[in-house]
């Protein structure tokens, strides 16, 4: 009998469950998304959610399928047989199609139109993304769904540029899943559990088969606890006191009767691993800023769970914890035998779980305060690796009294940074309200010097001592506002990624504006 | 070395650029006319206005549309992740005679990214769904589709393409295809003639992960330049798997490799990691293991990944590669722009983060330096010594290298593998040196491998 039968959804979504778990991908399926303008950006990341597993979302565009025939064929969710059809339907209907366990809506209005009648509608959303989205429509809904704290993700293909900017008051990320995290092994400062275990140990009585399957770990403490009686209790610090050390473990090892070095590859490890081995424990900055947060220190019923948990950590740092955070609790794989590796597993876990409970019991005591009810999550664990994004709003950047200047100038010191195209993007906005169509859509020529002026309009309104070079004026006429489906289909995976990372509260999401060049292939992230 | 001006518009299309006299209206297939007006007009501004930053060579024309609607033959290596994805942008993008080769047939965990298969195409092969879904979709594309490896196919195929994009999932796949555009450029008094390269953009991810690369064989870095970029995969040592386990996977690779063998479950057939019940009995021996140890984490999920090397995946990251990578053939077809020099690796864990740069020529690249590379060993070495040194050797990274050479004016496989009949008679040569073997100072070794479709030649030098 298979035990553990896979549901088809499983054997279908493993790949990524891999990446975000089952937790990840229940809070994608159930997140309610919405997507303005359903041309081939958005449809590239809906395609991008839906597929994933996405189970609703909302798709909303007010314009028929075929009034401009071109779009019809850069999108590869409408085809001729959409000509006529309401935009968002027809890609709709081609969306789902994409995964039987879906199903989306949509909606023929305008955003405008759904701001004007009901700017309630869109607070039911877990993210809004707006593709295209001229820069009044954009500022309007910005502010709506700032309010009701509800992310926003806009986005735009303009030419061989991609544009997406994220904009959520606060956004908390528990399981950010950093790439190269160290260790927490607590060697500097070896608590209780972890002194007696190594007390278990006597590397110079042991014999050979033991001495070289003891794992790296203990060796450290062991040595350096002898170092440490033999040098007033300081452990080494400077290059040359490590490599003494590193020395000293190094003649530690079993020597054969001929006096030449056995092969202990353990004692290896142990060399290799000093470095990072003897790195003081402590608290990252970034989780120290976190804890002298407002919110923090200032918990009441209204408070989200995020922050009851991280002042419960700090609680625990300042008082059981004796200034460290709860411990992690896992170790790197080594040489050793399995025994030796297990228990010493067994130690760091233990002390993990007891850590835990500790932060429970804050935890406990925090609610009661407020008269509140929570549920747990793996906030221990990831006690390090705690982050919060904060955007600036559309409003604070749009500003002239709260424009980014220093931001701005400082990248344009190098006239061809990405930046420059940011700059661009707000021109040709300008160039729309003014003229009601995008530069360079019909003639080039023309459209380069009255392009120029709402350059340099801009550059005044903000008082941007810039200098923005006539090439990036041209090129920007010559795009003609067109829609390249390759760049489409590049902000198509960007964004989507983003979104799901807003979704999970997994990975770090950019903040607050991701430029794409796919002139040369560049990128960078601006925060404006 | 400067930035690469390499222009396929001006190279391939004056030669191959069919005259038209009326404005083209071409029969989808289905009856529908697929061409109307506006259809291009989101290309047409790349290749019909003149631009800043262009490519040199780039004239504005409408010439080009044409050469890539109806002459510009790209070839998409792989229809899984990245080649569902780069079918469509091609497509989309005005490119129409398109052939997709994949040797596989489609699984149920494809359908979280590979969009053009459905349920009921499970089993079915990749390359014949995924040019159907593109030809129905898409009025005027028309994607030929190979159910083959790619080398069952030779060169006078691969020749017929202006450009080739693969989105494989192996290195080694990768290497063979980069020694084939190699072994197709010819040179005429020792200079490269441009018009028989054949550029080859190549991207590939791995979970939140990926990198997309143009190479111009014989021109810029190719695969084999950059090996070290590929590290070997680490597999654990056997004393650990055997009798010293502390992982959860120690545990699933001692019932794959040991266990599995000796006790022959399902009547003695090779493990096979798409069978459930396969897995299942792996898992539960697994568990048993892991018990007997103490260790905990054995999970169906962590067992079949481990059996079958599986990497994580997901649709946005294929999205983003592929996106990248149709970007440049466009470019490369068109002129339009600068084509990327010649790498870019792509992040998206931590924000989004892109860095690109120009990998260089390895001086000595066994692929594609023309002179034979030095071997240096000592007539006492033993043949196992060369073998060991050719898998091994991070930037050669044979997988089963047969050797042949001349000896006494005839010529003579020293040792090859992959024939069990030939690996015996030649084995035990392995054992015997250099010297013995008949071999000289200086002498070329005639290597083939499934790394690369042609034989590699490599110069014995003698070290006293």
């Amino acid at each position: 009998t298979m035990a553990a039968t896979k549901t088809s959804k499983e054997q279908k979504y493993d790949r990524q469950l891999r990446l975000w778990g089952d937790h990840g991908q229940e809070t994608l399926e159930n997140a309610h998304v919405c997507l303005i303008n359903a041309i081939a950006t958005g449809t590239e990341i809906l395609k991008n959610l839906v597929l994933p597993g996405k189970q609703t979302w909302l798709c909303a565009d007010h314009n028929v399928a075929g009034t401009d025939e071109s779009i019809i064929l850069i999108d590869f969710f409408l085809s001729s047989d959409s000509i006529g059809k309401n935009r968002a339907q027809a890609a709709t209907e081609l969306l789902q199609e994409l995964n039987s366990d879906v199903s989306g809506n949509f909606v023929e209005e305008s955003p405008d139109k759904l701001l004007d009648d009901n700017p309630e509608f869109f607070h039911r959303f877990t993210i809004v993304i707006g593709v295209q989205l001229p820069e009044s429509t954009c500022l309007r809904l910005g502010s709506v769904l700032w309010h009701a704290s509800v992310p926003f993700l806009v986005c735009k293909t303009y030419g061989f540029i991609g544009y997406m900017r994220l904009v959520v008051q606060e956004h908390t990320v528990i399981e950010s899943h950093p790439d190269n995290a160290l260790e927490d092994l607590r060697l500097d400062q070896p608590f209780a559990e972890f002194k007696s275990h190594i007390q278990s140990y006597d590397l110079d009585s042991m014999d050979k088969k033991d001495h070289s399957h003891t794992p790296w770990i203990i060796i450290v403490a062991k040595y350096l606890e002898k170092w440490l009686s033999e040098h007033n209790c300081q452990p080494p610090k400077n290059y040359k006191e490590k490599e003494a050390f590193r020395q000293f473990i190094r003649e530690g090892i079993l020597k054969n009767e001929n006096g030449i070095p056995e092969d202990e590859e353990n004692f290896e490890e142990a060399i290799k691993n000093v470095n990072t081995a003897l790195n003081p424990t402590k608290i990252p900055s970034a989780v120290e800023d976190l804890f002298n947060n407002e919110q923090c220190n200032n918990i009441t019923s209204q408070t989200p769970s995020f922050w009851v948990m991280l002042r419960a950590v700090k609680e625990f740092v300042h008082n059981e914890g004796n200034g460290s955070l709860p411990l992690r609790g896992t170790i790197p794989d080594m040489i050793a035998d399995s025994q030796k590796f297990i228990n010493l597993q067994n130690v760091y876990r233990k002390k993990a779980i007891q850590d835990v409970a500790g932060v429970s019991k804050h935890v406990e005591s925090l609610l009661q305060s407020v008269g509140k009810v929570c549920f747990q999550f793996p906030l221990c664990k990831n006690a390090s690796f705690l982050r919060v994004v904060r955007c600036r709003s559309l409003a604070e950047e749009y500003s002239v009294d709260s424009v980014n200047k220093d931001e701005i100038t400082s990248c344009m010191d190098s006239p061809d940074s990405e930046m420059v195209f940011y700059l661009m993007l707000r021109a040709v906005d300008r160039f729309y309200q003014r003229h009601s169509r995008y530069p360079g859509v019909y003639q080039v020529e023309e459209d380069i010097s009255r392009l120029k002026l709402c350059v340099n309009s801009l550059l005044q309104e903000y008082s941007l001592n810039v200098n923005i070079k006539d090439d990036y004026i041209h090129e920007f006429c010559r795009y003609g506002a067109a829609e390249p489906h390759t760049v489409a289909a590049f902000l198509g995976g960007s964004a989507a990624q983003e979104a799901v990372k807003l979704i999970s509260h997994q990975f770090v999401p950019f903040n607050n504006t991701f430029i794409y060049n796919a002139m040369s292939q560049t990128s960078a992230t601006l925060h404006l | 070395m400067n930035l690469l001006l390499f222009s396929l518009f001006r190279e391939k299309k004056r030669s191959r650029v069919v005259e038209l006299t009326e404005k083209m209206v071409v029969d989808g297939g289905n009856g529908r006319t697929c061409e109307w007006e506006g259809r291009w007009n989101h290309i047409k501004k790349f290749l019909e206005r003149s631009g800043p930053f262009t490519h040199p060579d780039f004239e504005p024309s409408t010439e080009s549309l044409q050469f890539m609607l109806e002459t510009c033959k790209i070839l998409v290596i792989g229809a899984g992740g990245l080649g569902c994805e780069l079918l469509k942008d091609l497509a989309l993008s005005g490119f129409r005679n398109i052939h997709v080769v994949d040797m596989d047939t489609i699984d149920v965990s494809n359908l979280n990214r590979q969009f053009l298969f459905r349920p009921k195409d499970v089993g079915r092969p990749k390359a014949d769904v995924a040019a159907d879904f593109i030809n129905n979709r898409i009025p005027g594309c028309c994607v030929v589709p190979h159910f083959k490896k790619i080398q069952d196919l030779d060169e006078t195929f691969y020749r017929q393409f202006h450009i080739i994009v693969s989105g494989l999932d192996s290195v080694v796949a990768r290497r063979w295809m980069n020694g084939m555009l190699l072994s197709l450029l010819v040179y005429e008094d020792g200079v490269l003639n441009p018009s028989s390269i054949i550029p080859l953009i190549d991207g590939g991810t791995e979970g939140f992960k990926g990198n997309a690369r143009v190479i111009l064989p014989g021109m810029t870095a190719c695969i084999d330049c950059t090996l070290e970029l590929y590290p070997p995969q680490i597999n654990f040592p056997m004393c650990t798997i055997a009798s010293m386990p502390r992982l959860p996977e120690h545990c699933i690779e001692y019932v794959r490799i040991l266990l599995w063998p000796k006790e022959t479950p399902f009547g003695g057939v090779a493990l096979d990691g798409d069978d459930p019940e396969h897995i299942q009995w792996v898992y539960q021996r697994s568990l048993e293991r892991a018990t007997e140890f103490g260790i905990t984490g054995v999970t169906y999920r962590l067992t079949q990944g481990v059996v079958k090397r599986i990497i994580p995946a997901v649709a946005s990251t294929n999205a983003v590669i592929a996106a990248a990578c149709a970007t440049e053939v466009f470019k490369i077809a068109s002129s339009a722009y600068i084509p990327l020099n010649n790498y870019m690796v792509f992040n998206d864990v931590d924000g989004l983060y892109t860095y690109t740069f120009e990998a260089e020529r390895k001086e000595k690249c066994s692929a594609c330096s023309q002179v034979p590379l030095d071997l240096h060993f000592s007539p006492c070495s033993k043949l196992q010594e060369v073998l060991d040194h050719l898998t091994e050797c991070a930037s050669l990274q044979m997988k089963s290298p047969a050797i042949t050479a001349t000896v006494e004016g005839r010529n003579k496989t020293l040792y090859l593998q992959s024939v069990a009949l030939i690996e015996q008679r030649t084995r035990q040569n392995l054992s015997k040196t250099l010297k013995e073997l008949g071999l000289t100072d200086r002498q070329e070794l005639a290597i083939a491998d499934v790394t690369t479709p042609q034989t590699m030649l490599f110069r014995l030098c003698f070290t006293s």
